[in-house]
C-alpha cells in the first residue's frame, strides 16, 4: 500500500502517524512533512511507526535527516515501533542507539516530559 | 532452472513493483516465509540503488532483475547499466557487511540525509542476506544475492 501520513499534537509534542511503506518512492513525503513541521518550530517529535508495513534505508535516511533538524533545536527525535521486522532494520544499522524507541505513543511523550 | 527476468523503467514507484514480484518468486522457489522480508528489503535496496544510478547517467535504460532458482538457492541479480566512472574498483562484496560497491550511487542524497553515506543501502542488504556480491563492469554494476531454497 502506499504512504499515509497524519499528525497532531499532544501535550506540546507532535505525533507523527505514519501508515504503509516507506520507501525510494514515498519518503520524500515523510520528508517534507518532517521539514515542514520543523520549520513551524515544532522541534519536540514522536513518529508512530506501529502501522508500517516496510521500511528501507531512503526511510531511515529520513528519519535520521529529522533527528538531526530537530536537534539543531535541542530538540529530539523519538519513535513508537514494536514489529520485529521494522525493529530488525534499526538494529542491523546501529540506529537503536540513535533514536529513542518506545512501545507506545503515551510511553514516548512521557519519556519526553521527563527529559525536560 | 527456472528463470524469471524483469526490466523496468527507473522510476521509484517501480521499485514497490520489482520488490513483490521478487518476493512472490522466492515464495514460489520455496524460500522459507521467515525469510520473504529480507528477500523484500534486499531486492528493494539492490533496485533503488540501481533506480538511482540510472536517474543520473542513464535514465532511458531500464533496469534489469533477474531471479532464478538454482538448485539450493534462489539467485536474485540487479543489474544496472549507469557508468561506474572513477571509481575504484572492490568487486565481491561477499560478508563484508560495509561499504558501498563499485560505482555505487546513494539511494539517498540532499542536505537533509547528509548523516546517511552513499552506499548505506548496500551495507543494509549485506546484513540482510549471507551471500551478497557486487561485481562491477564499464557498463554497469550489479548486485547478486541468494538465499535458501526448498524446492520440491
Amino acid at each position: 500500500m502506499d504512504l499515509k501520513l497524519g499528525h497532531y499534537n499532544k501535550d506540546g509534542i507532535e505525533v507523527v502517524d505514519v501508515e504503509g511503506e516507506i520507501d525510494v518512492y514515498t519518503a520524500p513525503r515523510l520528508r517534507e512533512l518532517l521539514i515542514d513541521l520543523v520549520n513551524k518550530n515544532n522541534y519536540q517529535l514522536v513518529v508512530n511507526m506501529e502501522k508500517v508495513e516496510f521500511l528501507d534505508s531512503t526511510g531511515l535516511g529520513v528519519l535520521v535527516g529529522g533527528l538531526k533538524r530537530v536537534r539543531a533545536h535541542d530538540g529530539s527525535l523519538d519513535l513508537v515501533c514494536t514489529q520485529e521486522r521494522i525493529l530488525k532494520i534499526f538494529r542491523i544499522t546501529g540506529l537503536t542507539k540513535v533514536f529513542g524507541i518506545h512501545e507506545t505513543v503515551d510511553e514516548a511523550i512521557a519519556a519526553k516530559k521527563s527529559e525536560k | 532452472m527456472a528463470t524469471v527476468e524483469v526490466t523496468f523503467s527507473p522510476l521509484p514507484a517501480h521499485v514497490r513493483t520489482a520488490r513483490l514480484v521478487a518476493t512472490a518468486v522466492a515464495r514460489r522457489s520455496g524460500v522459507d516465509e521467515s525469510l520473504l522480508d529480507e528477500v523484500r528489503l534486499a531486492v528493494g535496496e539492490a533496485c533503488s540503488r540501481a533506480v538511482e544510478a540510472h536517474r543520473r547517467h542513464c535514465p532511458a535504460e531500464p533496469v534489469k532483475i533477474e531471479m532464478s532458482d538454482q538448485g539450493e538457492r534462489f539467485v536474485v541479480v540487479v543489474s544496472d547499466h549507469a557508468p561506474t566512472g572513477a571509481a575504484p574498483a572492490r568487486a565481491n562484496g561477499h560478508g563484508t557487511g560495509h561499504g558501498p560497491g563499485p560505482g555505487a550511487a546513494s539511494v539517498v542524497h540532499g542536505p537533509d540525509e547528509a548523516g546517511i553515506p552513499a552506499g548505506f543501502g548496500l551495507a543494509v542488504i549485506s546484513g540482510l542476506a549471507d551471500d551478497v556480491r557486487v561485481s562491477s563492469t564499464s557498463s554497469g554494476v550489479s548486485v547478486r544475492m541468494s538465499w535458501p531454497s526448498a524446492t520440491a
